[in-house]
């Protein structure tokens, strides 16, 4: 896909800057020139508004910063300072706040696309694995950032965490005891994880344009699955693209702006309003609703090192998905078995996230656990199988062949 | 494809209303959804309930509740009771404020100003405890954010006294009512009928002094709620507009390649 470059400098300035740092040159490739499969439907406009929700995060969170102070005695006041009587801050913590849950639900539908879409498998293995480390970064930043404003959810919902780590052998409790920086979840741990949470989102925006760079060098994988094969197939990204990202992007920004401004505290906890009070424990220990289908993961384990090792096994599972998948076909249009397991993935899914916010008992409990045994037979058993015993349907000749057959069947036109 | 699209996006994005509202099921009655006028879309605080909702605080909640992340000046902004600024004035100097060290490092008294927070009953959490029979009254700044079912929860507590049913056992100094989870609060019913004198000539009933401190409330956690909706509106019409536009340049970008 990385042909040749188009871009043609058109005065002395930019012909001075092209030949000592070609920026623009790099920019007109990856963003204006860049040749795009035609065909790519609005699960692919989600990579954009991820982009817009990271810019979001680090703009009003850089903002937030200059107001909040992290010390036990005074974050939850400073929150309700930045609520109160900073300009617009109500809209700035609102912003933040259920931007970090806008940028999940748009990070699930680009996992979600890329599982049925096949995007993981080769070339494209290092671009997925980037991105499921982007994923992990985002988890721990919202882990964090869900500790800063002091609540008692916020306290909590650390203890519960970190005090996983005490679930290592031999030097687990050494680990919780360093990661705290005292023998509870307390001032230095809220300092630190302040300070954490202010670097991961320059990580992840790092990891990002490796995540992009990725992509521009294999090129974009598309519904039908199929690679690019004549410029026929293609369009510049600027306007086709641009232009369908950023309509995308305004729907998204309805919803977002739905959230912010009529329901800011739907997605939140009540318990995190009243400040943290270690000697108060909340009748129900819940994380944010975008952490939940791991927490059910990890209390449907009996032990609490198998619940640790089957959390994080949820999440690393992904990194090795590429090699899981036997099957070579890449979408699931034309997989007709896969396309229904894929359903029944997501839905499991869905049903382990309503679990994890239900109370670890009774027939919750099993549920949990069935659907945990299912999440991984999905990659283990059925992912490995389907490439072997399913039938795939036939596949289009090109993708432009796709969308206009009739245009194939008479190529001399 | 598209319906199965459709189905998976819809499923994920009820997927966080549905879990967060499943959570709040407990042993607990479920209190009524009450009409309150600063719900919806236009929601809007009435400013007469406001001013007698601040009335039933001082006289009755205030006695044992502080509010500490409120001061006096609040009482005039826009958005809230909006009590003229004199009326503030005066309010605040009802109030006996600690200030100091003044220049011979003594603490001194003085009237309140609109810049000072509201006057704590307690000076701190023991005292409280030691009054209140052992139970902390908790401050009510953000009482109706902190509490899932919010002002309709609040709302309930405050009417929902009721006698404890037969076989169960109240400790002295606890309550019955079946709003609270578990049934049993250290709170006596605070309100009782014609308990505040209304000035605007409005009736005390428990239900309205109820919606009238609850109103209140619902300001003090929320003061930018009007403010928020009214730019949160012009906001959607706004993206809508645009939505539009890019959409139908789309349409034309990319009506040589369909």
């Amino acid at each position: 896909m990385s042909g040749e470059s188009t871009y043609q400098p058109n005065n002395g300035f930019t012909k001075w800057m092209d030949t000592r740092l070609p920026l623009l040159r790099l920019a007109h490739d990856s963003f204006v020139d860049y040749p795009t499969p035609k065909n790519l439907n609005y699960w692919w406009t989600f990579g954009g508004i991820l982009t817009f929700c990271l810019v979001t995060q680090i703009i009003t969170g850089i903002i937030l910063a200059m107001h909040y102070t992290p010390h036990v005695d005074h974050a939850f006041n400073s929150v309700e300072h930045i609520m109160r009587n900073v300009n617009h801050g109500w809209l700035i913590r609102y912003i933040h706040a259920n931007g970090a849950s806008m940028f999940f639900l748009a990070v699930y539908i680009h996992i979600f696309r890329g599982m049925y879409y096949g995007s993981y498998k080769a070339p494209r293995e290092v671009l997925w694995i980037l991105g499921v480390i982007i994923y992990l970064l985002m988890m721990a930043a919202a882990f964090m950032g869900y500790v800063l404003p002091w609540g008692q959810m916020s306290l909590w919902g650390a203890t519960v965490i970190t005090n996983l780590f005490g679930a290592i052998p031999l030097v687990g409790d050494s680990i919780a005891t360093w990661l705290w920086g005292g023998f509870s979840v307390d001032n230095p741990t809220l300092n630190r994880f302040f300070s954490l949470h202010y670097l991961i989102p320059f990580l992840i925006f790092g990891v990002v344009i490796l995540h992009i760079w990725a992509l521009h060098v294999p090129g974009n994988n598309n519904p039908v699955g199929i690679s690019v094969k004549s410029e026929q197939d293609t369009v510049p990204f600027h306007p086709y693209y641009t232009v369908k990202d950023g309509f995308a992007l305004v729907v998204f920004m309805i919803l977002f702006s739905y959230f912010v401004f009529f329901a800011p505290n739907v997605l939140g906890h009540a318990d995190n309003y009243i400040p943290a009070n270690p000697l108060v424990t909340p009748a129900h220990i819940v994380p944010e609703w975008y952490l939940l289908p791991f927490y059910a993961i990890l209390r449907a384990v009996p032990d609490k090192l198998g619940g640790v090792i089957a959390m994080v096994g949820a999440i690393f599972i992904l990194f090795v998905l590429p090699w899981l998948d036997t099957s070579k076909i890449r979408s699931a249009r034309y997989r007709p078995l896969f396309k229904q397991f894929f359903l029944i993935f997501v839905v499991n899914c869905l049903v382990l996230g309503y679990l994890g916010a239900m109370p670890a008992e009774g027939v919750y409990i099993t549920l949990a656990r069935i659907c945990t045994i299912y999440y991984f037979a999905h990659f283990l058993i059925i992912l490995p199988l389907l490439g072997l015993v399913e039938k795939p349907r036939e596949i289009p000749e090109s993708i432009s062949a796709s969308i206009l057959p009739e245009t194939a069947a008479s190529p001399a036109e | 494809m598209n319906r199965l699209s459709a189905l998976v996006f819809s499923a994920l994005l009820t997927a966080g209303l549905f879990i967060t509202g499943a959570e709040a099921a407990g042993d607990a009655k479920h209190p009524e959804a009450i009409d309150w006028s600063f719900k919806g879309l236009f929601g809007t605080y009435d400013r007469d309930s406001l001013r007698r909702g601040y009335k039933v605080y001082t006289e009755v909640c205030a006695s044992c509740h502080s509010m500490n992340q409120l001061r006096f000046r609040n009482l005039s902004q826009p958005g809230g009771p909006e009590f003229t600024a004199p009326e503030v004035k005066a309010i605040a100097a009802d109030f006996t404020v600690e200030d100091g060290p003044d220049d011979y490092g003594d603490m001194f008294d003085r009237p309140g100003l609109p810049k000072d927070g509201f006057v704590n009953p307690f000076p701190n959490v023991q005292a409280a405890r030691a009054a209140n029979g052992g139970a902390y009254p908790p401050d009510l700044s953000l009482i109706t954010k902190a509490r899932s079912g919010g002002p309709d929860y609040i709302y309930a507590l405050l009417t929902g006294y009721e006698d404890p049913p037969a076989g169960m056992k109240m400790r002295d100094g606890l309550y019955y009512n079946p709003y609270m989870a578990g049934g049993k609060i250290a709170m006596a019913a605070p309100l009782l009928e014609e308990l505040v004198e209304y000035t605007d000539g409005s009736a005390a009933s428990v239900e309205q002094m109820s919606y009238d401190v609850v109103t209140f409330l619902n300001w003090a956690a929320e003061p930018e709620l009007e403010e928020r909706k009214q730019t949160g509106f012009m906001v959607l019409i706004y993206l809508t507009v645009f939505a539009g536009l890019l959409f139908f340049s789309m349409r034309r970008i990319w009506a040589d390649k369909h």
